[in-house]
């Protein structure tokens, strides 16, 4: 007689300890196996792209924080470069070399939290995430330090920033890169020889080079499979063409290259960081732009590349002071896209760790 | 083996002898022994809580609680506190028998383990010269509470979690019972106090690989990290106590740290020695080896990686059941044809042994770490 | 640097192999007609020489008299690109065809303008809204949406 099994639906439901957020997963499950998935989201749909079209152009940074709460520097960094294309602006040096410092201290401080995470959602009980937030709160008090706020910066300007840097932001700086490579060396030893962390991360989750691509993935989790494609190399911005930099890449793809690539990543960022206060010229932080800015009809897109990916904004203009069409390109949305290839015929464990190395935030999700 | 000299607790007893100086004899001290021994185990799961919550801390380098009383020493009273005063909540379509038994279940049998743990020279409530069997059977009935409890709570996450139970705590029987059966072998008597009187060099020295199998399979069986996987947090939410509040839930949670305190007590009286040690009380070294042996198993928590279901098994057969196997033949081998050399040599015996199929064995299992370079 | 590829590259590759399917171009941005926008995005994806592997993202614009849905295409491996849009002029029931099987990742794009301009796309599995709730009535990022 032969044994008759049914599948059942487990919600891993909008309030769950490993969603990252507001984020439902519908899994049909087989047992352990994992026969479907589907992403349910929208819990946090603020409507932000209607209401930037009520606001002017300057008022519309302020959405840009909220968007990907996590990495707010890099938001506003691709919303003041897609304005600045269209307008024609042009900001001076010390305030480029500016966002450069701060849009790679966002890339640290994110990378960090999303290995923490990882790790957390693997089972490590907190200990490393703790031991990684040790170093974000470094990176949190120095921004602190510049614009008076630990999350939603709202630093950047059309034009340049917002404020210049405070005396014993320098210094400060320097200590902590110069301790950071240490740091994350030391880390990297704790976990990347331990065993059980290899067993649960190798071969999981694997995306291929091809699919990758195909899904429009970008960042790390392309990066990880294989693809060499940053936007600060492919189409660079700023002044990222000054700066010595190596892109890591993985070779297959699972869970593991992801982890690896967010390690090199960092220490990538750290040694931009040091470049660039090299470089830091003296002069203005911002240029004089018209009190109420009406950029010319047309149509742009400028993209950055933030720590979960391609951030880009696609903004239609007519003329008038407020945008006539507000679109951010969503990189935690469309890393998502793969997400359902890669948890079909997995495990309920491995699909955690699988959707912990994507590292999505919600707010950028739903917008 | 009657013991002499001043104990606080009852002598080893033999029911027809009645202590001389107890005024209604032998019920009177069993009953308030029993009061005593309950009171001691609640106690105790209720200071490893709140140990575990400040070296944990510690571990990650923030302080632990600190905020009731002193060092934070209240915390535990107000969780209790806290704990009872909630409502109980019983699922709509939950068995409202079996969801109300669950608990219990799972919490006697624990305690229960308490009654033949020697505390001191012939200081146990009991000492059964059947000892270790009793402690191996007892302890397997505490997985019936949790599989009911999963079952009854008409929760699909409760009853993933249940199946999981089932599978990890039954694989990691064997390799504990035939890790115990090579200590048996060694010290000829099956009673734990006698256990503990033939430990001339601590038994963790003379098997010290029947003691990595069992400070492992005894980790799986309550459940600890790397094996937490039944109330992996980010997994199945909590897991087969999902559905309980109030005093239900701390049952099941107290339960968890009285076994945790269970498991510590029976490494120390199996493979440290027990209450023996110079200069201080015995009870004294008795508890500072379980606190000891309960320090390392939060170290592994806070450190480790938990492991996937299918890993922890073939962790346990593929792993764990061979060696427990080699290790009985060697030790079989060793009390059969060399009873009277000296003990150091078998210690040394056993340890190069041990390294060396530990050695062998992991090397089938590694995954390499691999650097990935930055082009 | 990713070279904005001009127009005028593929205007006349794509005249050649799907006649009339152009309604204008400019800069580096091709407007084709919408019956035949899934034969053009297949030819930019398959000639050798454009190879337009990555889709960078899929939006659309109401302009009142029209809409307007526009995908951005990267050639990963020539690192180049182009803009690729299309009008629609039906306000009642637009419908486009899906390049779902093209580019896997226009999937939640794709859902997610049904959900807020009400453009359907057809040959394609599971459209349904993706962030309002799906008894929500209305358009939202449409110009004449009324809350």
């Amino acid at each position: 007689m032969a044994l008759k099994t049914e599948t059942f639906i487990l919600n891993a439901g909008p309030q769950h300890p490993s969603t990252h957020g507001v984020f439902r997963m519908r899994m049909t499950l087989d047992g352990e196996v994992i026969q479907d998935v589907e992403p349910v989201f929208g819990y946090l749909h603020r409507g932000v792209e209607k209401l930037a079209e009520g606001l002017a152009y300057p008022q519309d940074i302020v959405f840009t924080d909220r968007l990907d709460y996590l990495a707010s520097m890099t938001n506003n960094q691709a919303y003041v470069v897609a304005v600045e294309k269209l307008a024609g602006i042009q900001a001076p040096e010390r305030a480029e070399y500016l966002r450069v410092i701060m849009a790679e201290l966002m890339r640290i401080s994110s990378h960090l939290m999303a290995v923490g995470f990882l790790l957390n959602d693997l089972g490590a009980f907190m200990t490393p995430l703790l031991y990684m937030y040790r170093e974000r709160e470094k990176i949190l008090d120095l921004f602190d330090m510049v614009c008076g706020q630990r999350l939603t910066y709202n630093y950047m300007r059309i034009g340049g920033v917002s404020q210049d840097i405070p005396e014993e932001f320098i210094p400060a700086l320097n200590k902590f890169i110069d301790s950071l490579p240490g740091f994350i060396k030391e880390y990297d030893q704790l976990l990347a020889t331990n065993e059980i962390l290899l067993v649960r991360t190798k071969n999981v989750g694997i995306l291929s080079k091809e699919s990758a691509i195909n899904y429009s993935t970008a960042g790390p989790v392309l990066r990880a499979s294989g693809v060499k494609w940053d936007i600060r190399k492919a189409d660079p911005y700023s002044v990222y063409n000054r700066f010595n930099f190596e892109i890591p890449t993985g070779t297959k793809g699972d869970v593991y290259d992801r982890y690896r690539v967010r390690i090199e990543e960092m220490i990538q960022s750290s040694s931009i960081i040091k470049q660039a206060i090299a470089q830091l010229p003296s002069g203005e932080i911002q240029t004089k732009i018209p009190r109420i800015l009406r950029p010319p009809k047309g149509e742009v897109y400028g993209h950055i590349e933030g720590p979960k990916g391609e951030i880009g904004f696609y903004l239609v203009s007519d003329g008038s002071a407020n945008p006539y069409r507000w679109h951010m390109r969503p990189p935690s949305l469309i890393n998502l896209t793969a997400l359902r290839e890669m948890l079909i015929g997995v495990k309920i464990a491995d699909a955690m760790a699988i959707f912990g190395s994507i590292d999505i935030c919600v707010g950028e999700v739903d917008r | 083996m009657a013991t002499l000299g001043r104990s606080i607790f009852p002598l080893n007893f033999h029911p027809a002898i009645l202590p001389p100086d107890w005024p209604a004899g032998f019920w009177s001290h069993m009953i308030i022994f029993v009061v005593i021994l309950f009171v001691f185990i609640i106690i105790m799961a209720v200071a490893f809580i709140y140990i575990e919550r400040r070296v944990l801390g510690r571990f990650q380098i923030r302080i632990g609680p600190n905020r009731i009383g002193p060092f934070g020493l209240f915390q535990p009273v107000a969780d209790t506190i806290k704990i009872l005063i909630k409502e109980d909540i019983v699922p709509l379509n939950a068995d409202k028998i079996m969801h109300l038994l669950a608990p219990a279940v799972a919490f006697i049998p624990v305690v229960m383990i308490f009654a033949v743990i020697p505390f001191q020279n012939g200081a146990a409530l009991v000492d059964l010269n059947i000892g270790i069997v009793y402690i191996v059977a007892v302890s397997s009935v505490s997985v019936v509470g949790m599989v009911m409890a999963g079952w009854s709570s008409n929760n699909k996450y409760a009853l993933v979690s249940a199946m999981r139970v089932i599978a990890q705590v039954v694989s990691y029987e064997i390799p504990l019972a035939l890790a115990v059966i090579g200590i048996v072998l060694f010290a000829g008597t099956l009673s734990m106090n006698g256990i503990v009187q033939a430990q001339n060099i601590p038994y963790i020295l003379l098997q010290p690989m029947g003691f990595l199998i069992y400070f492992l399979a005894a980790l799986a069986e309550i459940n600890r990290t790397p094996f937490d996987l039944l109330e992996a947090e980010g997994e199945i939410v909590a897991g087969y106590n999902i559905e309980y509040s109030g005093i239900k839930f701390a049952l099941f949670f107290l339960a968890e740290y009285t076994e945790a305190v269970a498991i510590s007590a029976i490494i120390t009286t199996l493979y440290l020695g027990g209450w023996k040690g110079p200069f201080l009380p015995p009870v004294l070294w008795f508890l500072i080896k379980v606190f000891a042996v309960f320090f390392v198993i939060i170290w592994i928590r806070s450190t480790l990686p938990r492991l996937r279901i299918d890993q922890v098994m073939g962790f346990a057969w593929k792993f764990l059941l061979p060696l427990a196997l080699i290790n009985l033949l060697v030790t079989g081998i060793q009390v059969v044809f060399l009873p009277d050399i000296s003990q150091w040599i078998i210690v040394v015996m056993n340890i190069v042994l041990a390294a060396v199929l530990v050695f062998l064995f992991s090397r089938s299992f590694r995954t390499r770490g691999d650097k990935i370079e930055a082009q | 640097m990713t070279t904005a590829l001009a127009a005028t590259e593929i205007t006349p590759k794509l005249e050649a192999t799907l006649p009339g399917c152009i309604v204008e171009s400019n800069g580096n941005t091709v407007v084709v007609k919408a019956e035949s926008l899934h034969q053009v995005a297949s030819f930019l994806k398959t000639t050798a020489g454009l190879d337009f592997n990555y889709l960078n993202y899929i939006t659309a614009v109401d302009y009142q008299t029209n809409f307007e849905v526009v995908y951005y295409l990267t050639s990963i491996e020539h690192n180049h690109d182009i803009i690729l849009k299309t009008r629609l002029i039906d306000r009642e029931k637009p419908a486009l065809a899906s390049v779902v099987d093209l580019w896997k990742g226009a999937d939640f794009q794709e859902r997610e303008i049904y959900d807020l301009f009400g453009i359907s796309f057809t040959d394609r599995p599971n459209l349904k809204r993706i962030f309002l709730w799906d008894g929500f009535q209305g358009y939202p990022l449409r110009k004449d949406f009324k809350p």
